[in-house]
């Protein structure tokens, strides 16, 4: 059930990044409605990987390393999520990189003003 | 306006997409084989007690070596993109710094007082990455967030790019030194056995996996630093 509900609100988020992508025109708005998407694909990986009253995969006293296997999440998908913040960040980077880019060779940042690779 | 509803009709079918998917996933009751090994083997044959780090700085440490390659690539590409002299003509630099406002007294006075702080939690996430919640890449994370705000709290403070480039290298170098150690003294490419095992849960445990989460957290924060100095003018 859990599950189910965490899933939704990454998928909504992603659904926002999708709108937000597409109705914006401004740059930054973009880069952001980019990053939502991001996170919502973050959350929805995460949830994918829920077991049914599961905790994290880390054994201390809580959780012996007998009770691991019955007990724990998939630790598969928290270690892929880590990878992608990580790189979710670097796109982000380099996206506001090409921003600042963008912005002063037209010295706007509203999309519309880029019509040379407009098809 | 058909714009508006092309929009909005593409949004409605990625909605309903999801939301078939997001009703129809139904949760797990026990773990995948390949998940029940690792959950199995982390603990018994790396001896770290939090299985995402065993994953990440063990069994898939060859990703996690790519992927700070990715951001050693960014940190160079935001640094080729926005980089100095480029984009400001000479002489430039000098007019924004005189124009540029300087930070408030709060801000000074609480970077001086968090920045160590940060730092000292920066250090505790990094270290404790094999034995609870934590690791490299999130204590990382937090020392660019004490860089950011000690760029925040003095804007023309220049960062030293060479200490940066230095420790960053010197902590891929070693990364990869230790990773063929494995090859050679234990299982494969970045085995964590070529260090004593230790005492289950003890601090100095988990064979290389300490260490080379130090190593990752020093070149996390020092990429992402370099990328934080490439957005100043």
């Amino acid at each position: 059930m859990i599950s189910n509900v965490v899933l939704a609100t990454g998928f909504g988020l992603i659904l926002t990044g999708i709108w937000g992508m597409l109705t914006h025109r401004n740059i930054l708005r973009i880069v952001i409605a980019f990053s939502l998407i991001g996170t919502g694909t973050h959350i929805a990986i995460v949830a994918i990987g829920y077991v049914a009253n599961g905790t994290a995969p880390i054994i201390d006293r809580a959780l012996s390393m007998t009770d691991a296997p019955a007990y724990a999440v998939d630790p598969i998908p928290a270690a892929l999520v880590v990878t992608a913040i990580v790189i979710g960040l670097a796109v982000t980077a380099i996206m506001l990189a090409y921003a600042i880019r963008l912005y002063d060779s037209k010295k706007t940042l509203s999309i519309d003003a880029f019509t040379e690779s407009r098809w | 306006m058909i714009r508006r509803a092309g929009i909005t009709v593409v949004v409605a079918l990625f909605g309903l997409v999801f939301a078939s998917v997001a009703f129809h996933h139904v949760e797990r009751q026990s773990l995948p084989p390949l998940s029940l090994s690792y959950v199995k083997l982390v603990p018994q044959e790396l001896g770290a007690p939090n299985v995402i780090t065993g994953i990440l700085l063990t069994y898939r440490a060859f990703d996690t070596l790519g992927e700070v390659a990715v951001l050693f690539m960014v940190a160079a590409g935001v640094g080729l993109v926005v980089g100095a002299g480029g984009r400001l003509g000479a002489g430039s630099h000098v007019e924004a710094r005189e124009q540029a406002r300087q930070a408030s007294e709060i801000v000074r006075t609480g970077a001086q007082i968090l920045a160590p702080l940060i730092a000292i939690f920066a250090a505790y996430i990094i270290m404790n990455g094999h034995l609870s919640a934590g690791g490299g890449f999130q204590g990382g994370a937090v020392v660019a967030s004490c860089v950011m705000l000690l760029v925040l709290a003095n804007p023309w403070q220049r960062l030293n790019p060479d200490f940066l480039g230095s420790a960053e290298s010197l902590a891929g170098v070693l990364f990869v030194l230790i990773g063929v150690a494995g090859a050679i003294l234990a299982g494969g490419f970045l085995d964590n056995r070529v260090l004593p095992l230790g005492a289950f849960g003890a601090f100095f445990s988990a064979g290389a996996i300490p260490v080379l989460s130090v190593l990752l957290g020093v070149k996390v924060g020092c990429e992402l630093s370099v990328i934080i100095d490439g957005f100043r003018v």
